[in-house]
């Protein structure tokens, strides 16, 4: 039998707010294969964002292990985690999060800034993610220069450009018209099915959803059904 | 921290800051303003110096009575004087010792700028005080003839009193004494005086033979202590011998004290200020940063790439800052001619504002400083900011 990609045991995530303790995640258990496409959907505030930022090391759980290809992200120190990240997770926003004084392609070099790749490499890889979403035509142009969907194309170049194992990506389709929405719904489902990527989605659009392997409903912090 | 990540999260940091222009010339101007008073003030602690440095020669000895502070309080009867100038170490030539017995009075001119009145030094002088001077030298006129009521006048002098003028006749002791000449002393101190026949200004203000300090040529810079011995050994002197250095090193040292001591505190206080603008700059740059910060976070950048990111920033805004208020300090100060009441000679100091490359440099360091400061508590913050509530931020 294979071993999960993603192995979530007992996840608890709670908030202090003044003196009150909000519970966030409630002792959630999860396995996610290697290969999956989640659609993680749930009412506002049931914890699909709060699950998400846990699953990519950006925020830490109150109690819980989160193992991610074998490794308890849990036990690695602030630096560790950035590059665990780096090498591991790409990230994809509903706002896109590109940065305005940068141009497309080197809003897709950043992450290999990381890397110890060659400038040329760099540029290389960049040129060849945005083709890949089809934005070679718009490699010099700044985030303002770009639609909404292009934006988020842009970031989904970015989000891949290090050949990640897994990629989060919360409300993609948020801010996007319909056209622009499936066109990005296109590329998850060319890079999980032919690039072999696992993609964990939070959505509120079941159109989204639909087109995942698999939807969860997560309400109030314990997933509807189990997580299996 | 790789040198790749810091670079790029630098430059992104810069390339913003066209967008934030306002906050970041508020900083730079802050930070200017402080450097241009430091610069301006060590401009002028650094002229005091080279004033008086100037005018002190290593292998002068400048010989006072025993215990006075300066030549004003001293006092050389004509005896005195003359077992002054046979103290071994002091140097001779066919016409005997190079020494230059010097009466130094004060006298009353009106300010050129304020018309307030200023002690003056007026000095009688030997007929050799120009051998025991290698820099002085007569750059108008002529020097004055011995028996008359002839002065010459220092460069610095015209430039800082009224009623001074080559041909011109000034009244002092009773006297009408016509200016024959202006000369200069390499920028010296002695350029703030005026210069006279030191018999005629002995008679004049009627001090017999009597005479305030003796200049004397030595064998040598080292020779300053044979000389000292010696007079010291001899029951007929009570005097005090220190080379001319020395000797106007200790005439100014509480004056240059005093100016740096001022001048440091007043920046201290002002670069307070400035660090709280360079603070503000600072931490707007962040907030309005916050998301990009975290986007960057997120993608895998350290903590240490962000803050580092930020403080550069901040240092760049310093150096702005710093070579902004240097320059202006530098054009609107260097080779500037003032003058101030020296309170240990109780006579006018005339010198010139001096921005050197150290002033200058110490300037753009303090800038540093302040910058580095600025940004030291807002790049921290930055990278704490929970990346999470980052991502979300507008």
């Amino acid at each position: 039998m294979n071993v999960p990609l993603v192995e979530v045991r007992g996840l608890t995530k709670e908030y202090q707010r003044g003196d009150e303790v909000v519970p966030v995640l409630a002792g959630l258990d999860l396995d996610i294969a290697r290969g999956d496409y989640i659609a993680l959907m749930g009412p506002s505030g049931s914890g699909k964002s709060t699950l998400l930022n846990l699953l990519g090391g950006l925020d830490v759980p109150t109690s819980g292990e989160i193992r991610i290809d074998g490794v308890s992200i849990g036990e690695l120190g602030s630096d560790e985690l950035a590059a665990w990240r780096a090498r591991n997770v790409g990230f994809i926003f509903q706002m896109y999060n590109l940065l305005p004084v940068l141009t497309a392609e080197q809003n897709v070099e950043l992450p290999l800034l990381l890397t110890s790749l060659s400038k040329a490499e760099r540029r290389r890889r960049a040129r060849a993610a945005l083709a890949l979403v089809g934005l070679s035509d718009r490699a010099r142009h700044r985030p303002r220069e770009l639609s909404g969907g292009q934006e988020q194309r842009v970031g989904i170049a970015r989000a891949i450009v290090t050949d990640p194992m897994l990629l989060l990506c919360d409300e993609p389709t948020g801010d996007l018209d319909r056209k622009a929405g499936d066109a990005v719904l296109d590329l998850f489902d060319a890079l999980n099915r032919e690039a072999g990527k696992t993609i964990v989605m939070v959505t509120h659009d079941p159109r989204a959803a639909s087109r995942a392997r698999r939807v969860l409903q997560l309400d109030k912090g314990v997933l509807a059904g189990g997580g299996g | 921290m790789s040198r790749a990540q810091m670079l790029a999260v630098t430059w992104m940091n810069l390339q913003s800051l066209p967008a934030r222009w306002g906050a970041a010339l508020v900083a730079v101007i802050g930070i200017g303003g402080v450097v241009m008073v430091l610069t301006a003030t060590l401009a002028m602690a650094q002229g005091f110096k080279a004033a008086l440095n100037f005018a002190g020669a290593e292998d002068v000895a400048v010989i006072v009575r025993g215990g006075s502070s300066g030549e004003l309080a001293s006092n050389l009867l004509g005896p005195e004087a003359r077992v002054v100038v046979d103290a071994p170490g002091i140097l001779r030539d066919a016409s005997g010792p190079i020494v230059s017995p010097e009466l130094y009075v004060l006298v009353d001119l009106p300010m050129r700028v304020s018309g307030t009145a200023a002690n003056v030094p007026f000095r009688g002088v030997g007929p050799r005080a120009f051998a025991v001077r290698d820099h002085f030298r007569i750059v108008a006129g002529r020097l004055f003839t011995p028996g008359l009521y002839e002065l010459v006048i220092g460069r610095g002098a015209i430039s800082q009193f009224r009623g001074l003028a080559l041909g011109g006749v000034i009244r002092f002791g009773s006297q009408n004494w016509r200016i024959v000449g202006i000369f200069e002393d390499g920028g010296s101190v002695t350029e703030s005086e005026l210069w006279s026949d030191l018999r005629v200004l002995q008679s004049t203000y009627r001090r017999g033979n009597s005479v305030q300090s003796v200049r004397a040529r030595l064998v040598s810079p080292a020779a300053v202590t044979q000389v000292a011995a010696a007079l010291k050994a001899d029951p007929r002197v009570n005097v005090s011998v220190s080379t001319e250095r020395a000797f106007y090193s200790e005439q100014s040292r509480a004056l240059v004290a005093l100016v740096t001591i001022l001048g440091t505190t007043i920046s201290i206080m002002m670069g307070i200020g400035a660090i709280f603008g360079a603070l503000n700059t600072m931490y707007s740059a962040v907030a309005a940063r916050t998301r990009e910060i975290a986007t960057l976070r997120a993608i895998g950048f350290g903590a240490a790439a962000v803050v580092a990111s930020v403080l550069v920033e901040a240092l760049l805004l310093g150096l702005a800052g710093g070579l902004l208020g240097g320059l202006a300090a530098f054009i609107a100060f260097d080779g500037i001619a003032a003058s101030t009441l020296n309170f240990q000679t109780f006579s006018q100091l005339t010198f010139a504002f001096m921005v050197t490359p150290s002033v200058f440099v110490t300037g753009v360091g303090y800038a540093l400083v302040l910058g580095f400061l600025g940004g030291l508590l807002p790049g921290v913050r930055a990278a704490r900011l929970p990346i999470t509530s980052g991502l979300r931020s507008t």
